[in-house]
């Protein structure tokens, strides 16, 4: 179900138009995220997936691609204004760094 | 206030940016929300296999009385309450978009799903229920870990596990009690208009920042060993 409605405060005069997904692109994403959910917690129960050293990177990979979905399509970063992209990106980046430094110098993570 | 032109999307009033302030300030509130649970999350990731004594997330732990407890968490019914997240997650979409076609006329073939989907009071009252549910498993989840032994003072994990976990809650519940105030506005002089779909749209993005924490501790906390 297509429609022309947008959210106010979501494009200066001027701003690109465009329409934001439907109903049915909603019900599809909503399956995508819980199939990628159903795949970490199978995942998770079976021992030889969890003893390889792909397991971990593997399982932030797909939270990482729910976590782009939602802010994407449910969230309409990818459809709205560039200046609400900056808001959320660059804490985000500053978040990921942290965290990551954080893991370095209480000796979590380490290249060698 | 920003209201639409019969054209379209122009404003009739002006800001700096050309863009609602109230939009602007939620995704700045965002922002820093996001390096909130950085922060927890990254004390959670540090102290993480640091505690001396048990129970532990998901290995087994034998105290010096010879008491054994089993790993801590459930992550059956973890799955099944960030499951209802998803959903509530989706159903605030609709809710949006049920305000947003307020006015548009329903086809004359319109189906139930194409009916369901106008109806604002109904997702908003969907993700307000599943919202609750979320945090019906988690009070269940907190009540069976105290019960097993873990409480916030018990090791490092109890520590980290509950402030995280208890943050998130606390967000989830800000959330309900949210939706619970527009379902009230709703039903007693209904969304429609530009200024009630901008109150829709900063509650869901609300909503759905909280969802997206939890897919990260989802995976954080209970997924990876």
């Amino acid at each position: 179900m297509a429609h022309d409605a947008t959210p106010a405060g979501q494009h200066a005069p001027g701003a690109h138009a465009h329409a934001h997904p439907t109903g049915a692109t909603y019900l599809k994403i909503f399956v995508i995220l819980s199939v990628i959910t159903i795949i970490e917690v199978w995942a998770y129960y079976i021992p030889s997936l969890v003893a390889s050293p792909l397991f971990n990177p593997a399982l932030i990979a797909m939270s990482a691609a729910k976590f782009v979905i939602v802010v994407l399509f449910y969230m309409h970063l990818k459809f709205d204004h560039k200046l609400f992209r900056l808001l959320f990106a660059g804490p985000m980046i500053i978040a990921a760094a942290t965290i990551t430094a954080l893991l370095f110098l209480f000796k979590q993570l380490s290249i060698f | 206030m920003s209201s639409h032109t019969a054209e379209g999307h122009a404003h009739t009033h002006h800001t700096t940016t050309g863009l609602d302030n109230r939009k602007i300030a939620i995704w700045a509130f965002i922002g820093s929300e996001c390096m909130l649970f950085a922060s927890l999350i990254a004390t959670y990731l540090i102290y993480k296999g640091r505690s001396l004594v048990g129970p532990f997330p998901h290995t087994e732990y034998v105290n010096e009385a010879g008491k054994i407890f089993k790993p801590i968490l459930d992550i059956p019914v973890t799955s099944a309450s960030t499951f209802v997240l998803l959903a509530s997650s989706f159903a605030m979409v609709l809710a949006l978009q049920a305000v947003q076609l307020k006015g548009v006329p329903l086809p004359a073939n319109a189906g139930w799903w194409t009916r369901s989907q106008r109806s604002s009071q109904l997702w908003l009252g969907v993700t307000a229920f599943l919202g609750a549910t979320f945090l019906g498993f988690q009070a269940y989840e907190f009540t069976s870990f105290v019960h097993e032994g873990l409480t916030i003072k018990t090791n490092l994990f109890g520590s980290t596990f509950f402030t995280l976990t208890g943050f998130h809650g606390a967000h989830v519940t800000v959330g309900v009690l949210w939706l619970m105030s527009l379902l009230f506005v709703d039903r007693s002089r209904g969304l429609a208009g530009p200024s009630d779909e901008l109150l829709v749209d900063i509650t869901a993005l609300y909503w759905h920042f909280v969802d997206v924490v939890w897919i990260v501790i989802f995976t954080l906390v209970y997924l990876i060993q």
